[in-house]
């Protein structure tokens, strides 16, 4: 199995070696070590307060590390901080979604300071989570699940082959969460690599859905 | 290798972004938008009530009245500036998203200035003249608000990233960001002084000017560099 995999990607795509966290007085992460390869997901799991969200957003770039390294594609961050960023696709517990726009518009300003995207590609990724009938509201009238649904069409809009999504499957229904895990197979088999905090698990069993826990 | 694949936007399309999406913003919030100016009205409006209501007094006194008033009126709409992007997730969207995040603030900064600062530049003529300041004075007056304030803007903009993480920040944003803008104020009130007594402005408006580009072409990265201390914490 591990032979197969060093096959087909001589190198982790996404590597963290060593990370140590300290948040003022506490020491959060105490040596984490994970690589993804391409294709993967990778769920990091833990009890609250533990560090997920911390591990996260070091990842992306948003809190420094204090000791380790971070690899993309074998060059160490934050070396090549843009490219990685091009590349990366993140939603934190905050939807990052201005309540006075409608779900269309927010959609296209977040997406377009990234890529240039047409109209009918942003209102096929809201069919695509069946929040259509949503496009023309205002964010601020819309329930907690579908404001995810937006932030969530956000990310796979931007196309980028990492996705770090800080539990994403919060305020989600069942088929929310159906729809989501579907989306998520189809960007493992395009190759693409998911990063997740979670106290539900996605795609139990699956080839290349692993769990990393932190205690 | 997907990236390269994509067509991505170029940076004056990325500012004209930024810029549409705050204005279409600022048409949705007008009310917030005109407070800075109701305030600068207000304040110079104090100035009678309390000195004296003699137009030869006044008028000595106008071109330091207007300056500190649109001063505060600039100091005032910097709260509005990043707090509610930070607050709502969106500010560190952009810090992720592989643009310049220099870039991304500067055309927020400008689109505030159009907002906050241009209204008190047409506005303050016509304050000007309720405090005995004569016409002729107005060209200047106007001239040296507009380069002044969008020094004061990006100054702002500076301290409002700095403190934009901290919880009540904005009598530490006056304190840090006042002493800073002396010069302005200085260069500012004196061209329209000078105006007034039919003296050659020159000197202080180029000054003025001499500012804001310093200001415009190094703001934006001393913007990014503290925008992104507050994201990381």
């Amino acid at each position: 199995m591990l032979a197969q995999v060093a096959a087909t990607s001589p190198q982790p795509q996404l590597e963290a070696r060593a990370v140590h966290l300290w948040r003022g007085e506490k020491h959060l992460l105490r040596g984490v070590s994970f690589a993804l390869y391409s294709g993967e997901l990778l769920q990091v799991v833990g009890p609250n307060g533990v560090g997920k969200t911390s591990l996260l957003r070091s990842v992306a770039g948003l809190l420094p590390v204090e000791a380790g390294e971070i690899f993309w594609r074998g060059q160490q961050l934050p070396e090549g901080r843009d490219d990685f960023h091009g590349e990366l696709a993140y939603l934190a517990h905050v939807n990052g979604l201005k309540s006075d726009l409608t779900a269309l518009e927010n959609l296209r300003y977040g997406v377009s300071i990234r890529r240039d995207v047409t109209t009918e590609e942003l209102r096929d990724t809201l069919k695509l989570l069946r929040i259509e009938s949503c496009s023309d509201l205002p964010v601020r009238a819309l329930s907690a699940g579908q404001k995810r649904r937006v932030a969530l069409a956000r990310v796979m809009l931007t196309r980028a082959s990492l996705w770090i999504l800080d539990e994403p499957i919060t305020n989600l229904d069942k088929a929310g969460i159906a729809l989501f895990e579907a989306r998520i197979a189809e960007h493992m088999r395009t190759g693409g690599m998911i990063l997740t905090a979670a106290h539900q698990l996605l795609l139990q069993g699956q080839p290349g859905v692993r769990t990393l826990e932190l205690q | 290798m997907q990236s390269s694949v994509q067509t991505t936007p170029g940076l004056s399309k990325i500012l004209m972004l930024v810029m549409a999406r705050d204005l279409r913003l600022a048409v949705r919030h007008w009310d917030q938008v005109l407070q800075p100016l109701i305030f600068f009205v207000i304040v110079t409006t104090l100035f009678p009530l309390a000195i004296s209501p003699a137009l030869d007094e006044l008028r000595k006194i106008s071109p330091g009245v207007l300056w500190v008033a649109a001063m505060l009126a600039s100091l005032l709409a910097l709260e509005s500036l990043f707090r509610p992007d930070v607050e709502d997730g969106t500010m560190e969207q952009w810090v992720l998203s592989g643009q310049p995040l220099s870039l991304l603030l500067l055309a927020k900064t400008a689109t505030h200035w159009l907002l906050t600062g241009l209204p008190l530049v047409l506005m303050a003529p016509i304050v000007g003249t309720a405090l005995g300041m004569p016409q002729s004075v107005w060209p200047v007056l106007a001239g040296t608000l507009a380069l002044g304030t969008g020094s004061l803007s990006v100054l702002g903009a500076i301290g409002a990233a700095l403190t934009v993480s901290v919880r009540r920040g904005s009598v530490l944003l006056a304190l840090l960001v006042l002493p800073l803008e002396m010069p302005v104020l200085i260069f500012g009130a004196r061209a329209v002084d000078l105006a007034m007594h039919g003296e050659p402005v020159a000197g202080p408006l180029n000054l003025l000017a001499a500012l804001l580009l310093f200001f415009v072409s190094l703001g934006p990265f001393a913007m990014a560099a503290a925008m992104r201390i507050s994201v990381e914490s």
